[in-house]
């Protein structure tokens, strides 16, 4: 099937963004909809006039879950068709592959989706969650009371870069609360792992020791539906072993049947049942562009949302849609986001982000039994917890401007 | 905290066995403040008025915690709890209490009442002790069962008096455990190494983590140490034992998946030698096929018959994807049966065309099917052995369909013009057979197959475009390494790498796991390239 779906248009009538996400393989499942989210936004802008007096147009490119291909669609767009700005990407190994190429061509992507962190780029803003928006917060609520106090731990992922470093960052923060080794196992699969018995029976012997036990899960993509399924299956309720997930959401419980998980929970930044005009309007927009009512949104969708209003903003003050001017620009926008606070992008690339915790419902909906009551800053360096990230720095303005170091780049000048 | 609400609970229940409390006059307005105060943003409010109202002894109580915990209670704009349901886009609501109409709201008037998994448990925990004494014996099981994980030594008079009252054996014998649990931390040291004695015939993994967390509690008396640890000691070694039977049932329950996975391929690639990797869209599209079966019966028939959708959906599936295969052999592969190369590249690229085509017409995101009863939950064996239903009936169906696979293959006419042409083509034209019709309908008959499986496999994962790419290695996997061209050779094959794969995983986990078997078989291929079961005869020679 052809995936490029670009008509030559006269450069100068148009301002062009890229939009790098699968379309087919593996993570098409949960890329699809993110592709369809830009386009909804460009649709609107559009309408209401475009920017600059110009029409924005999406260049939309499939790298087909295939991650070298990310590298190589991502230099088409950048040397070939001249984009400004790319929104896309979903696993971190994708976003891996195409950094060395934003770096050499000088371009910006807008990277939606919740990552392990140890990162800031010159050239990408974070907008999805850094680890100390999502998975902290998470395990400390499992910790608390209203959590139901847990004392020891499965930490359950699939195996690639994301888990493995969340993970890392998790046992340290165990750690630091006074968690011993024997308290947490650390599992991993492979992707699209789909036989989950005897994972599913450790974790019962696991949590039998006679102290509460919770799963964090840093499953990923389709191996979650038949871990759900035998989760139910085989009986393990959320108010005795509850599992917290870092990358399901209402997307991935569309597949699913979700009566016997109530009560099994998710940490995100977004929900699509939180009731905010905002959010109203933006599900009402969807359900209208996509032409049905049935499909849900959720967070990543949320994070484009974001970054692709902050991109407009920022060209908009910066008066060119330049690539300098407008990675400049952008630190320091504001963008009131769905769930009724405000996103901030920070000096780091990485934005401020309410975290909510959400618990399962029978609809394949979440409630929202807790959130944290300020927005949160990300944090690019898990300093607090890894010891090798102690004293890195990631801020990109004067007399810092670099991804980590422990004293200014210009420090001579101030 | 939950274990402290729980005594306090318990307390109050028994307070009620023996004391009958008539109901006070001030009963009536007590039960009204308490369900206003479910509406309570705290969930500490809310966990102390379900705990009043328990202890209320209101018999309208346990539909109003069911409905609270099923979220069928709201709380409108000036702040008054009602029930609430769903009524086509509004909601229809009444009084909580006495179930009398109030009218109908938008979602905008009101807000559910939201219940947390510390709210639920407490709840559970009510409705348990409550149930000790319903008339349903289910709910009685349910509730000594529970009983059982969450031993308090307030609950001992409750017991007493459900032991004293219970006919039913099962419960009976749940009952007298709960009471032994529940005895575990009394003062009494004559009463905790008689209620050691008890659980240490049991083989539950609960009753263990219970001996357990009395073995961490410290300060135990020395006899009554040394009689938890042998009794720890019992029941770990009849665990280890159940958990070694476990993995040969999770081994035998994987090699059915891989089976199923690989029946149909075992025709097209094992009897025809076609190399054909569309083999898992096949599998794909009867998944596919099932959810539109199920589609069509949530649409146009009684909700009452969704449960035999799947049955239903079994002979479509196979029809469906057979007449596809039909039709990918007269036109596509009938034209390269001596290149397999080309074979190859070309069922391959159907298949990206066909995962393609589904992507477009479903879309991407996983399609939700949803288990029938018969293939939800599942029942304890014995202690922690716990066997899934949907597993169960996979397990037996796998080795239906491979029976009567052998059967049209060995007994019927159509069986022995296949096994015919497969063998000898030149031969089995001469002696009339119409070969080429044969070639199709061998191929229907393998994509068919794969179709079925797609039912299977679409009650224990999910149903999305890219399937099929998931079961095309380990099938192709299982007949080279089973010996192709051999059905029995298939059922080895699958079963032998499903426990193979079980005993490692716990081991060396899941991905290492996985190598090891891949670097088995190559091995094992390289001394026995024929796989386990090697035909013999002319046709094994080319």
């Amino acid at each position: 099937m052809a995936t490029t779906f670009w008509q030559p248009v006269r450069a100068d009538d148009t301002i062009k963004i890229g939009v790098l996400h699968s379309l087919s393989g593996t993570m098409a499942i949960s890329e699809t909809t993110l592709k369809d989210t830009i386009l909804m936004m460009v649709a609107d802008l559009n309408s209401k006039g475009g920017l600059l007096g110009k029409k924005v147009e999406a260049v939309v490119v499939d790298p087909a879950s295939n991650w070298p291909l990310f590298a190589e669609k991502a230099a088409e767009l950048l040397e070939k068709d001249k984009v400004v700005a790319v929104f896309g990407c979903w696993t971190s190994v994708s976003r891996k592959s195409v950094l060395p190429v934003f770096a050499k061509d000088n371009g910006l992507l807008f990277y939606p989706v919740q990552y392990e962190g140890e990162e800031s780029q010159r050239g990408v803003f974070y907008t999805g969650a850094a680890p100390n928006q999502q998975a902290i917060p998470a395990v400390e609520y499992l910790m608390g009371k209203e959590g139901g106090s847990a004392k020891r731990w499965v930490l359950e992922g699939t195996d690639y870069v994301y888990p493995r470093t969340t993970n890392k960052i998790l046992r340290a923060f165990l750690h630091l609360h006074g968690v011993s080794d024997d308290d947490i196992m650390e599992n991993y699969t492979p992707f699209g792992f789909s036989d989950w018995q005897t994972e599913v029976a450790a974790i019962k012997k696991f949590a039998s020791a006679g102290k509460k036990t919770a799963v964090v899960s840093t499953i990923n993509g389709d191996a979650n539906v038949p871990f759900y399924k035998e989760l139910a299956n085989e009986g393990i309720k959320a108010t005795e072993i509850p599992v917290v997930a870092f990358s399901v959401g209402e997307e991935e419980l569309s597949g699913m049947d979700t009566k016997n998980l109530v009560g099994h929970l998710a940490a995100w930044n977004y929900f699509e049942s939180v009731k905010t005009p905002e959010n109203a309007a933006f599900i009402k927009q969807w359900h209208a562009f996509i032409k049905n009512d049935k499909r849900t949104t959720n967070d990543p969708m949320e994070a484009h949302y974001i970054g692709f209003k902050m991109w407009t903003q920022a060209v908009l003050q910066a008066g060119t849609t330049d690539v300098d001017a407008v990675r400049q620009a952008m630190i320091g926008q504001r963008v009131k986001n769905l769930t009724g606070s405000w996103a901030v992008m920070l000096p780091n690339h990485h934005l401020t982000k309410p975290v909510l915790i959400g618990e399962i419902r029978p609809d394949g909906q979440f409630t929202v039994v807790w959130k944290t009551p300020k927005p949160v800053p990300g944090e690019a360096w898990a300093s607090k917890y890894l010891p090798e990230d102690k004293g890195k720095v990631a801020n990109w303005t004067f007399p810092w401007v670099c991804e980590s170091c422990t004293t200014p780049t210009y420090k001579k000048y101030e | 905290m939950i274990e402290r609400l729980r005594l306090s609970l318990f307390a109050l229940l028994s307070l009620l066995l023996s004391v009958q409390i008539g109901f006070a006059a001030g009963g009536q307005t007590r039960l009204a403040t308490l369900v206003q105060q479910l509406g309570a943003d705290d969930f500490d409010q809310k966990i102390a008025a379900v705990g009043e109202l328990a202890a209320l002894g209101d018999p309208r109580v346990v539909k109003l915690l069911q409905a609270l915990e099923n979220g069928d209670l709201y709380v409108t704009k000036d702040k008054k709890v009602v029930l609430a349901r769903q009524d086509g886009d509004n909601f229809a609501t009444s009084d909580p209490i006495s179930g009398a109409k109030i009218g109908t709201a938008t979602s905008d008037d009101i807000d559910q009442i939201i219940v947390n998994n510390r709210v639920r448990e407490v709840i559970d925990a009510v409705l348990g002790t409550l149930n000790l004494f319903s008339p349903s014996r289910d709910d009685r099981l349910a509730a000594a069962l529970d009983l059982v994980k969450h031993p308090s030594p307030a609950s001992v008079p409750a017991l007493q008096k459900a032991l004293a009252a219970e006919q039913d054996a099962e419960i009976k014998q749940d009952l007298t455990l709960a009471l032994a649990g529940a005895r575990l931390n009394s003062p009494d040291k004559k009463m905790q190494l008689a209620a050691i004695a008890e659980l240490a015939g049991s083989t539950d993994p609960a009753i263990f983590s219970i001996l357990s967390a009395l073995h961490d509690s410290g300060n135990l008396d020395p006899d009554v140490r040394r009689a938890d640890e042998s009794a720890l000691a019992a029941i770990a070694q009849r665990l280890q034992l159940v958990r070694i039977g476990m993995t040969l049932f999770e081994g035998l329950s994987l090699g059915s998946i891989l089976l199923l996975a690989a029946i149909g391929l075992s025709i097209t690639f094992g009897v025809m030698g076609v190399i054909n990797m569309a083999h898992g869209e096949m599998i794909m599209l009867g998944a596919y096929s099932t959810y539109v079966v199920q589609q069509l019966f949530v649409g146009y028939l009684p909700a009452s018959w969704l449960e035999a959708y799947l049955v239903v959906s079994l002979p479509v599936a196979f029809v469906v994807t057979g007449l596809l295969g039909i039709a990918l052999e007269r036109s596509v592969i009938r034209f390269l049966y001596t290149r397999p190369l080309e074979t190859l590249l070309a069922t391959w690229g159907v298949s990206l065309i066909l995962q393609q085509l589904v992507r477009t017409i479903f879309g991407s995101p996983n399609k939700a099917v949803d288990n029938p009863s018969y293939m939800t939950g599942g029942f304890e064996l014995i202690g922690g052995a716990f066997i899934t239903w949907n597993r169960l009936v996979i397990l037996v169906f796998c080795f239906l369909v491979l029976g009567v696979l052998a059967l049209v293959l060995k007994r019927t006419s159509f069986g022995l013009h296949m096994r015919a042409v497969t063998q000898n083509r030149d031969m089995a034209a001469t002696m009339g057979i119409p070969t080429a019709r044969i070639d199709a309908l061998t191929f229907g008959l393998g994509s068919g197959i794969a179709g079925i499986a797609g039912v299977a496999l679409s009650q224990i994962g999910n149903v999305s475009p890219n399937l099929g790419t998931l079961y095309i290695v380990d099938s192709f996997m299982v007949v080279v390494f089973g010996g192709v061209g051999s059905l029995f050779g298939t059922l080895a094959g699958a079963m032998s790498l499903g426990i193979v794969n079980k005993l490692l995983e716990p081991v060396s986990g899941a991905v290492l796991g996985k190598v090891v078997v891949l670097i088995a078989i190559i091995l094992f291929i390289q001394r026995r390239p024929r796989g386990l079961f090697a035909l013999r005869g002319r046709a094994a020679e080319n």
